[in-house]
Formats: structure tokens, sequence, C-alpha cells
């Protein structure tokens, strides 16, 4: 059968929406493990001020040096923290503009996304998400690229920029390693007013949402982590809006790795399409080359 | 025997003192290094060397500004992302005459490569400075893959393509050393080191913008696009071919007396078809900047201080280029061309000092500027690669034919 040059273009524009479309599908994201384990940070309880036990006890459960100033010195939420090489988690104060009398007092760390963009961006993994939910970092690969800290959205991965010779990428590690023995997060067992409840991340949505249902004077009705960036393990719930309370802003529902699918998807048709169509080129410039060779110059600048 | 030791030693401090000192003593060799340039240069490395040092047995920390909200700064931004744009000229040369089959950018092929091949060394040379374990940079080919990264793809390429790099260039280095068979061999992967490295180089010129596509919400929305892989891959092809007009000035300032008396007449031919090309190309890119910011209806954005920013980098440094060049092809002047070429090489580099560390962050408090030692870090890497360039092109043929082989 012969093919028409418009037969040939019409098949070719299909295949290449059919690649799109399909595209397009994968980008649906992975519900993640059925059991897996989640926090939930109720801002609405934690008291913030005087307390900062879970800090303390994170501190302690990783072997960070204490802090240098006593827990009850309020000075510290004058300025909004991050987290850093000794702090896995930071509680920062926000005014709240209904309820002058009572600011926020909002926990940060690692949100342990259910598809990371740290783990998505290493280019040796070492990052992992385990199946039991936390996202967990192994030092003995690492080369130290930092692409992870530039990927994060949540700007939590940190980095020990005066270790000469074994400089690690630090973050809150969902307390794995007490998980594996048995044990719940230092921070959630720690704190006084059980703001944070460590269970099956299934159970804490519903959860969060029979609180949201039972108290709307109470609760935005939104649960920060339950969509953004595909889901995280980590969710909260709070009073105000979850921009105001230093949430990242126009994060989409889009996990991260689905951002670079597409390119790396692309990776493959350059590595078969290219060398063909280079290798084409050559011969063709070159049979240019003998042609206006033979023809003795009238070749049109074929040289050139 | 004693007399075949003396022999050995003999011809040994020959090819030494010809083949590195060009065919002077050491004595006479070092009083020639005393001029301006050298002892700017060696100013340079010696506050360059401490500065190293301290890099590596004090941390990160002490020598940079990085922070934990602003983890890439100037190495990154310009050693490495600016650094891969201007060495493209290697790839481009390279399938022009190679691929294309326009031989009559011949004489521009060696220099060209060679930029090439010493540019993506000296990005490795920057990348471990940057990074925080540089030990455990072949960790990515031979201890765990992280195949779901762009940055795999960026570590694999660039170590294949300097490979690839050093294959193309290999035929100058046996021509010097008069080892014929492996120039022979070298000469045989020319074609197919080409095809190869025009595949590596589409692949990760575009990986370093693809690198950014992980930052919606971090980089300013003007610079961020669904495009940045193309706007990296197009924007280096203009880079390395204006670098390519860029270093064949000042070679033929600095070594005009090695270059053939045909070569110099073709040169401004040359620089002209080149400054053509890079025109097309750079207005291409202008475009396809529009494309970008009409596909995500950034237009209101335009009208902020970073907006500004966006439009004086694509205005003032693509298109003002650009059109330049366009005028001189048509008036001939070759040195308005080169004139156009340095200023777009400018213009590249501001494009990837913004992605990577302006419009990076731009709404955190916490922002990002180099300190000092950064700098002198980066001031010290392009003198190394300038004295290696210098050093290759005074001993190997790379400006002109060797006499006694055929090409």
């Amino acid at each position: 059968m012969k093919m028409d040059r418009r037969q040939f273009l019409k098949i070719g524009t299909t295949a290449a929406l059919a690649g799109a479309a399909s595209n397009a599908e994968g980008e649906e994201y992975f519900p993640g493990w059925p059991d897996r384990l989640g926090i939930l940070t109720d801002t609405t309880l934690c008291i913030g001020a005087n307390c900062r036990k879970c800090e303390e006890a994170c501190k302690k459960a990783n072997d960070l040096p204490p802090h240098t100033t006593p827990l009850n010195d309020n000075s510290v939420f004058d300025r909004i923290r991050r987290t850093d090489p000794q702090n896995f988690t930071v509680v920062n104060r926000y005014p709240d503009p209904e309820n002058p009398e009572n600011p926020i007092y909002v926990k940060f760390q690692c949100m342990h996304c259910n598809e990371p963009a740290c783990a998505s961006a290493c280019l040796v993994k070492a990052f992992a998400k385990t199946s039991e939910g936390p996202v967990i970092y192994n030092k003995d690969i690492c080369i130290g690229c930092r692409y992870c800290m530039v990927a994060c959205p949540f700007y939590i991965p940190t980095y020990d920029y005066f270790r000469p010779y074994d400089p690690q990428v630090r973050k809150c590690t969902m307390c794995y390693s007490r998980i594996k023995e048995g044990k719940i997060p230092a921070c959630a067992e720690v704190c006084p007013k059980e703001a944070i409840t460590f269970g099956k991340r299934e159970v804490l949505i519903n959860l969060a949402r029979e609180k949201i249902r039972n108290h709307p004077e109470r609760y935005t009705p939104h649960i920060y982590g339950e969509h953004e960036v595909g889901g995280t393990s980590w969710l909260y719930l709070a009073g105000a809006e979850f921009a105001d309370i230093g949430f990242p802003k126009d994060l989409t529902e889009t996990p991260y790795p689905a951002l670079t699918r597409g390119f790396l998807g692309a990776v493959p048709l350059v590595l078969t399409i290219w060398p063909v169509f280079l290798v084409g080129l050559y011969k063709f410039s070159n049979r240019r080359g003998e042609i206006s060779k033979n023809v003795g110059g009238s070749g049109r600048r074929g040289e050139e | 025997m004693r007399a075949g030791v003396g022999v050995a030693r003999m011809t040994l401090g020959r090819w030494f003192s010809e083949k590195l000192l060009m065919g002077n003593s050491l004595r006479e060799y070092l009083r020639n290094q005393i001029t301006p340039f050298n002892i700017v240069a060696a100013v340079i490395l010696s506050v360059g060397l401490p500065i190293t040092w301290i890099r590596f047995t004090q941390g990160l920390g002490a020598a940079t500004n990085l922070s934990d909200t602003n983890p890439w700064g100037l190495w990154i931004g310009v050693d490495v992302l600016s650094g891969v744009a201007l060495a493209a000229g290697g790839f481009v040369i390279g399938t022009t005459v190679h691929l294309l089959g326009m031989k009559k950018y011949e004489p521009v092929v060696r220099p060209a490569v060679l930029t090439g091949f010493l540019g993506y060394f000296f990005v490795v040379v920057g990348l471990c400075y940057d990074l925080g374990r540089p030990w455990r940079l072949p960790y990515p080919m031979l201890v765990s893959y992280g195949v779901t990264s762009v940055m795999f793809l960026v570590g694999w390429h660039v170590a294949l393509y300097l490979s690839v790099q050093f294959v193309e260039y290999s035929p100058a280095l046996f021509e010097w050393l008069n080892m014929r068979k492996f120039r022979e061999w070298a000469m045989k992967l020319t074609i197919g080191a080409t095809i190869f490295g025009a595949i590596l180089s589409t692949l990760h010129q575009s990986a370093l913008g693809a690198l950014f596509l992980l930052t919606p919400g971090k980089l300013h929305p003007l610079w961020y696009s669904p495009f940045l892989p193309v706007f990296f891959f197009i924007s280096a092809i203009a880079a390395g071919i204006c670098m390519v007009i860029f270093e064949s000035m000042l070679s033929h300032q600095v070594f005009g007396r090695q270059v053939s008396q045909n070569d110099h007449e073709n040169f401004d031919e040359i620089t002209l078809g080149l400054g053509k090309a890079a025109s097309a190309v750079l207005f291409s890119y202008f475009c396809l900047k529009w494309v970008g910011v009409a596909h995500d209806n950034r237009w209101a954005l335009l009208d902020s201080s970073l907006g500004l920013l966006f439009l004086i980098e694509v205005f003032g440094f693509v298109l003002a280029p650009s059109l330049l060049l366009f005028w001189a092809t048509r008036l001939n002047n070759a040195t308005v061309v080169r004139l156009g070429a340095t200023w777009a090489v400018l213009g590249i580099i501001l494009n990837r000092v913004n992605v990577s560390m302006v419009a990076l962050n731009w709404n955190r408090p916490d922002r990002y500027s180099p300190q000092w030692m950064e700098l002198a870090v980066t001031i010290t890497i392009i003198t190394l690669g300038v004295l290696t360039f210098r050093f290759i092109v005074n001993r190997m043929p790379i400006l002109y034919r060797h006499r006694d082989f055929e090409y």
C-alpha cells in the first residue's frame, strides 16, 4: 500500500496526540499505601508560648544540641523561624486578625509527602518514602548537590554548611526509628495539649473531618495536606486561612514528580529519533557535496 | 649502559623543552612568563587557592552565603549553568561542519571543540566546589541510580559528553605527541562522536532548564514555564555560537601569528556567517519567551520590579543583540558582530543568574547574594580555564593545521 504525504502526516499527528493523552493520564497520583501513618496537627489546640515541648522532645529524639535559650523565653516568636540543622521542627507565631488577643501557633516540620519532591529530585535515591509513611534520608549515598532543598515546596530540608567532611541534609524523620520500635513520634508523645495526633492517615482524615463538622465555628473547612502536592502524611487543621499562617500559597494538587514526568518521558524519544535524524542529515549533506563536486561547481555553493 | 641512560635523559630533556617549554630552556621559558597577563593571573590564583583551602576544610558555609533557603548560588548560576550554555559551541559547530557539511566553518571546529571541552571540564571543577561531598561525584554512575531525577540525567550526560568532547579534541593532542595510530582512530570516531555529542547536548542543555520545573511557586512566574527546557536549549545554541565568535576574536588577537594567511582572510567571513546564525537563533528565542508569557497569561506581572528585570533581560539582552547582529551582518561589519556576540553572551549569563538566583525565592524575606569568596572562586576557575586554553593553543595544532598530517 502506498501512503501519500497527507495520510502520513495525519498518522503522525494522531500518534503524537495519543502520546500526549497517555501522558496526561499518567499524572494521576499514587494513592499511597493503605495503612500508612500520618500526623494531624490541630493548630487551634497549640498553646505555643512557654511550651515548645515538641521542639525539645524532637531535639532529644534526634540527638540534636539543646536550645540555647530557655523554653519559656517567648522572644523567639518575634520572628518567623525556619527549620535548620539543629532544629527539625519549629513553632512559629502568627497574628489572628479576627482575634488579636490570641495569636496562632503553628508547628512546622517535614510534611512527609505521599510523592516527595525531594525523592524525585535526588539523583542517587538518598530519599525514600517508606511504606509506613515517613520520608527518610540515607546519608551514606548523598553527594550533597542540594537539589532536594531547591525542590521542596515547603522549604524543609536543611544542610550542614559548616561540616566540611561529612555534611548531611537534615530534616524531620517522623521518628522513623521510634515507629519501628513500636513507639510514637516524640513530638506527638510529649504534646501536653494533644494538638499532635499520630495514627493511620486515613483515620486522621476522618477525625479531622469530624472536628470540622462538629465545630464549624472553630475550623477553616480545609484539611491542609489532604490533597496539597498529591497529599502529605502530615495534616493540619486551623482556624485561619492557611496562607496567612505560613503555609505556601498556590500549591496545586499535582504531585511534584509529575512536573518533570513529561520532560523525562521525552528523553527516550530524543535518544531514539535524534541518531536516525542526524545520521540522515549527515548522509544527505555528504550526498549533496558529492553531487555538487560532480557537477563541477555549478551546484550552487554546495560546499558551504 | 651509562651512555644509554644519558641518551634517555637528553631525549626526555629535549622532549620536555620542545613540547612543554615551546623550545626554550627552563630559564628562558620562566623569564618569558613574566607578562602583565600572567601577573594578574598569579594574583587571582594566590587569592583563589587559599579560599579553596577554606572551602574544603571549613565547609561550604565558611566560603559562601548559601543558606537553607537558598542552597544554590553563584557557583551553580554562573560556573555550572552559564558554563554549560557557553560551552555549547563545540556541539553546534561540530554539527554544522561534520553533519550539515558546511565546510566553510572548518577553521573554527578545533577551537570550538577545545572551548567546549575545557568549558565542561571547568564546569565539573566548579561543581566540585559546590557539592557537599565532591568525592562522591561518580555515585550516580556507580552506586545508586535516581532515575526519576532530572539531575541524574544531567550528571550522566555531562560525564558522557566530557568523554565525547575529549575524543573530538584528541586528534590535536595526538598530532602534538606524534601518535599517528591513535590519531587515526580518533579521526575515525569524529562523526560518531559528533552525532552522540549532539544528542547528549540536546538532552542535558534542556535538562538544566528542566531542573527548575520542580520550583513552581519558588521561581517567579515570568521565568517559571513548562517551556524551561526549550528556553535553555535554544538559548544555549545562541550562547554557543556567540561564544565561538567571542573566543575567536580573542584568539586572533592573542595567537594571531599561529593562524595561516588563508584563515585570516576567512576570519571575518566566518564571523559574519556565525553572526547571522546567532541573530536568527536569538530572535527565535525572543519569540519563544513571549510564547511562554502568553501560554501562562503572565502579562499582568510585567508591571512590577521583577517584570522590569524580565523586560530588560528579554529586550535588552536578547532582542537588542539579535537586531544588532542582524544589522551588522547586513553591513558586512564583523567588528560589530563581535560586539553583538559579546553582548548576547552576557545576556545568556544574565538569564541563568536570574533563573537560579534572582527570580528564585523572589517572594522570600531571606534572599541570597554572593559573598566575595564565591566571586573569587568563580574568577579563579575562569582564569584556570583561560590558562589551560592558552597552554594548549600554544602547543597543539588548534588554530592551524599540523604540516605533518593530512586532514
